[in-house]
């Protein structure tokens, strides 16, 4: 060992070469950069406008100014909207819908991805497949008959669901669930059946399977799918315009819209602040989980 | 420990029979190995035992307790998977104990079973490692450790040197026989490899299409195969089979071959085989290692010949003859140094005290 090492000390300098890429792969790397930058550009625009926008007063925003620069920066549309306890209203209720339809997407599809991709009963391959179809069918399809059967269940029951935060939690799963579910029958179906076998020697229940072997072998699906249901839930903006319209049941998107939106006054620096706070935890999610999102949209895709 | 008895257990899929009425008896700390080509029926066998697959019809019974009803985990066994199926967000400590923290032993007692199974195996100083991280035969190793420590009535093992390259594969084998020696407890092991099979078991059984085609110490296979397909499975290079018939020649019994080539048989086969009908359609086995090359000297019972080989194979040790005799292509082991070339003559014996005659019709051995 030690001879090799005072050979190598000793051994001429070589020309170092990064790589042994081909100049066909070169040039195929260099359009690739070319086109992410210009994508990345495209969808930066917009947020860096809108963080722009949030530093200015509504004088300059107004005024004829070139729109791309800030010349009088303030943080008073910060201080205003994050001491609005309005806005602080949209703010909590949007977390609690989003937390509350997480928490109870995952406790649905967890266990159904997990009995549709495991527990071999009669009609599970076409449940699966039904489970899929419902994802297909458009929002804006559902208004009418939504609202129909809130109406009913408030006459049999007395509870009246509409123009309550909480009714977006009966709603967004309906989303949110048979998208997850799919994700996760994708991703047990990926775990090798003996694995659950060697389980069940072991002596675990199926719930046992479920909670100690699937689920952690699983966590990067898991992650991704509560992810998804997060964010769909964050930026729902039709259904809760539909179903709330008393300010304080308002959710963030929809808060925005209609408070900070007089008639026909627009208030630009509160409206662009309002988003970009609200793009905040979204954001900040991506970021901590960024790994196990992409391991969970690829994996699953090949076996193996 | 205890024993397994499988009565008259049927499999069917649908309109697929796949096990087609199994009787079987495993004593206490025996060592049973079932072989077979794939689709022979032999791992749906082993999966029934475990309980991972129901039964159509029949009983199976674990120390005299019919459990065809009992859910695998009541079964009190242990299985090894092909592909390991060790748990891949658990430490080796961790796979191996699951089943215990799941039962709530005390932890002492976890620990020390661990340790101790970890010992056998020669895994201590990996216990604290993640499945990816170990090599094919550290998993396979794992695996079994998972399953010694539970300390099970039976052991299942379900090709579980498949995935190891040959050499591994060698290793593995004599691994598991050891701690086989050491634990003895009750084993059923499948597998297509019918050297795996002969070198571990006390008892092989074959099986083809479903059903059972002999049971036998592997000794006993190679040297009395009941019937054509174990002849043919068990042994490698396998036995030649070449279409023969009987005849009477001056009140001896011979074996003629082709026109050309007819051998007295030896009086004993002679006797076995003397009612047999002289028009049947016969097949003569003989394993390679009985047709060698002609030595100077005869001796009672085997017959020089001359054939032209088609193609030698060099084993070193030996070499590997092939020519054709009647349409088939027949194997021989040979000393390297008897001068077998490719496409030469060379005189062969082929030693008729360890013939087999078989009914070409019902593959049955006389």
């Amino acid at each position: 060992m030690t001879s090799t090492a005072v050979f190598d000390k000793g051994a001429p300098t070589r020309k170092v070469r990064h790589g042994s890429m081909s100049r066909d792969r070169v040039w195929a790397l260099r359009w690739a950069y070319v086109f992410l930058t210009i994508f990345a550009i495209f969808s930066l625009v917009p947020p860096i406008y809108m963080l722009i926008t949030s530093l200015k007063g509504s004088a300059e925003i107004s005024a004829a100014t070139n729109p791309w620069w800030v010349f009088h920066p303030t943080l008073s549309n910060y201080r205003e909207l994050l001491g609005s306890s309005q806005y602080m209203r949209f703010f909590l209720n949007s977390a609690m819908v989003s937390i509350f339809v997480v928490t109870i997407t995952m406790l649905i599809s967890v266990p159904a991805a997990f009995a549709l991709s495991r527990m071999r009963f009669w009609g599970s391959a076409t449940l699966a497949t039904g489970v899929f179809l419902t994802y297909l069918i458009p929002d804006t399809l559902l208004f009418l008959p939504l609202f129909k059967m809130f109406v009913t269940f408030r006459e049999w029951t007395g509870i009246e669901l509409i123009n309550h935060w909480y009714v977006l939690l009966v709603i967004y799963p309906t989303l949110t669930v048979p998208f997850c579910t799919w994700i996760m029958i994708g991703y047990f179906a990926s775990i090798p059946k003996e694995l659950d076998e060697a389980a069940i020697i072991d002596g675990a229940s199926w719930f046992q399977t479920l909670t100690r072997i699937f689920i952690p072998v699983a966590l990067p699906g898991l992650i991704a799918a509560t992810i998804f249901a997060f964010t769909a839930s964050w930026a729902q903006l039709l259904y809760p315009l539909v179903f709330t319209t008393s300010t304080d049941q308002l959710v963030l998107p929809v808060g925005i819209l209609t408070t900070l939106i007089k008639g026909d006054v627009f208030n630009w620096g509160q409206i662009m602040t309002g988003a970009l706070l609200g793009a905040a935890p979204p954001l900040i999610i991506y970021a901590f989980l960024m790994d196990y999102y992409i391991a969970g949209l690829t994996a699953g895709a090949t076996k193996g | 420990m205890a024993d397994v008895t499988l009565r008259r257990v049927i499999k069917r899929y649908d309109e697929v029979e796949a096990v087609r009425g199994i009787d079987l008896d495993i004593a206490d700390h025996e060592f049973v190995v079932l072989v077979g080509p794939s689709g022979c029926g032999k791992s749906t066998t082993l999966r029934m035992i475990a309980g991972l697959e129901d039964i159509t019809d029949g009983d199976i019974m674990i120390g005299g307790d019919v459990v065809n009803d009992v859910p695998p985990k009541d079964r009190d066994i242990a299985m090894v998977f092909q592909n390991y199926a060790l748990y891949p967000h658990m430490t080796v400590a961790e796979n191996m104990s699951f089943g215990l923290r799941l039962k709530h032993y005390p932890k002492a007692e976890i620990k020390s079973r661990v340790t101790e199974a970890a010992r056998m195996l020669d895994i201590t100083e990996l216990i604290d490692r993640k499945p990816k991280q170990l090599s094919g035969g550290q998993r396979q190793r794992v695996a079994m450790g998972r399953a010694i420590v539970r300390n099970p009535k039976v052991f299942l093992f379900d090709e579980p040197l498949s995935n190891l390259d040959a050499k591994l594969r060698v290793q593995m084998r004599i691994e598991i026989k050891k701690v086989h020696q050491k634990v003895r407890t009750t084993t059923v092991y499948v597998t297509h490899d019918q050297v795996e099979a002969m070198t571990l078991a006390d008892r092989v059984v074959v099986m083809n299409h479903g059903r059972i085609e002999q049971i036998g110490t592997p000794n006993d296979l190679y040297h009395h195969p009941a019937t054509r397909f174990v002849a043919g499975f068990i042994g490698s290079p396998a036995m030649n089979f070449v279409p023969c018939r009987l005849e009477e020649a001056g009140g001896k019994l011979n074996i003629r071959l082709t026109d050309r080539i007819a051998f007295p048989l030896p009086p004993a086969r002679a006797a076995r085989y003397q009612n047999v009908a002289r028009n049947e359609k016969l097949l003569l086995g003989i394993r390679p290692e009985h047709l060698t090359e002609a030595k100077q000297h005869a001796e009672p019972g085997i017959e020089a010949f001359d054939a032209v080989l088609d193609v030698t194979e060099p084993m070193g040790m030996e070499t590997l003859i092939y020519f054709t005799l009647e349409g088939s292509q027949v194997c021989g082991r040979v000393n390297p140094n008897a001068g077998a070339r490719d496409g030469a003559p060379l005189r062969l014996a082929v030693d008729l005290n360890n013939m087999h005659l078989l009914n070409e019709v019902t593959g049955i051995v006389l």
